[in-house]
């Protein structure tokens, strides 16, 4: 339990100039996750060009917590891909299979029909009212890649805010106390 | 340099590199794999052929479904799931493409089948330029792996018609 005994000298001895870089450092890290994050939106041509599977409407192939990586070209949307779409006025956004596309002979614009695997209807029901299909401009992007159970951090962090603080907490204390 | 919390990030860091190195080579074995799938679909009958009253072209049909799709499995998948969809051309419309039929493999064991079955979804156009059509039966499949990069390709079969008059 000495170590409790440390972190209290510590946090007493602390001095500004080693308060400041520390808290460049930080300013450091968290901005270069932000400029990765960005980097990885310009890449993908996605808005989110990694998202946390949230509902069983993709089951047995994605399950609660998997996360997907998004990837969106100018290929045109073809029926089997799997999307990322987003309805008007919900903002979370939902994964599941395309199975009806109808693309037009002039404009080459596509209307889109989608369905979870494990649904046993198709989507209509969540699009926005009196909206019968999806166009281009809903869709975010497509899934290419997978990996299973990552996901549950983001999953655990949304639902139970106080982890989050916790977590934070002590990176914060861990961030001050260190000796480097 | 040597207290338990150190310890600890060095371990944890090691050991979500390696994961994510696995992770990657697990996913690019599956290119090693070459497929030979093979597929053929029946029309066995056009139960009824009618317009809607909205004014599209609606038919339901019957279709002996036989594949053999066992070159598609390797150590790393998870389910493969597949779909018939006819894929055709109107004057409105340069691609259709209506799924009809889907299901989900979960093993290489149950990759080879046969299956006799009216369509699932309802074949519907946007319009009502159906009557007389030809069209292609294409199955697609989509490898979902356990962990990395998706597949998926299809086999198109041509020549199917509806016929020229509703029924």
């Amino acid at each position: 339990m000495s170590w409790i005994g440390d972190t209290v000298d510590s946090i007493k001895s602390i001095q500004i100039r080693q308060l400041l870089t520390q808290g460049v450092s930080l300013g450091m890290i968290v901005t270069s996750a932000l400029i990765i994050w960005k980097a990885l939106m310009c890449i993908t041509g996605s808005e989110s060009p990694v998202v946390v599977v949230l509902s069983e409407s993709m089951e047995p192939g994605f399950k609660r917590g998997d996360i997907l990586f998004l990837h969106m070209s100018k290929e045109p949307i073809r029926a089997g891909e799997i999307v990322v779409f987003n309805v008007d006025g919900r903002e979370i956004p939902i994964v599941h299979r395309v199975i009806k596309v109808h693309e037009r002979q002039d404009t080459g614009e596509v209307d889109v029909l989608t369905k979870g695997d494990n649904n046993p209807g198709d989507d209509r029901l969540l699009y926005a009212q009196g909206q019968h299909w999806l166009q281009r401009q809903h869709i975010m992007g497509r899934a290419v890649g997978f990996l299973p159970y990552v996901g549950w951090v983001t999953i655990i962090m949304t639902e139970k805010p106080i982890i989050k603080y916790i977590l934070i907490g002590a990176l914060g204390l861990l961030v001050i106390t260190s000796k480097d | 340099m040597h207290s338990f919390g150190y310890r600890l990030n060095a371990l944890l860091t090691f050991s979500v590199t390696i994961l994510a190195l696995m992770c990657a080579i697990a996913s690019l074995s599956d290119n090693l794999n070459t497929p030979s799938p093979s597929a053929e679909i029946q029309i066995m009958n056009i139960n009824w052929f009618q317009k809607q009253p909205q004014g599209n072209d609606e038919v339901s049909l019957t279709m002996n479904i036989s594949a053999d799709l066992q070159s598609l499995f390797t150590w790393n998948t998870k389910q493969v799931f597949i779909f018939v969809a006819a894929e055709y051309e109107t004057p409105k419309n340069s691609l259709n493409q209506v799924s009809l039929w889907d299901a989900i493999i979960p093993a290489k064991e149950h990759a080879k089948f046969w299956i006799h079955t009216s369509n699932k979804y309802r074949f519907v156009d946007q319009g009502n330029s159906l009557r007389g059509k030809e069209f292609n039966l294409t199955l697609h499949w989509h490898v979902m792996p356990k962990t990395g990069k998706m597949f998926a390709d299809k086999i198109v079969m041509t020549g199917y018609n509806l016929p020229e008059e509703y029924r």
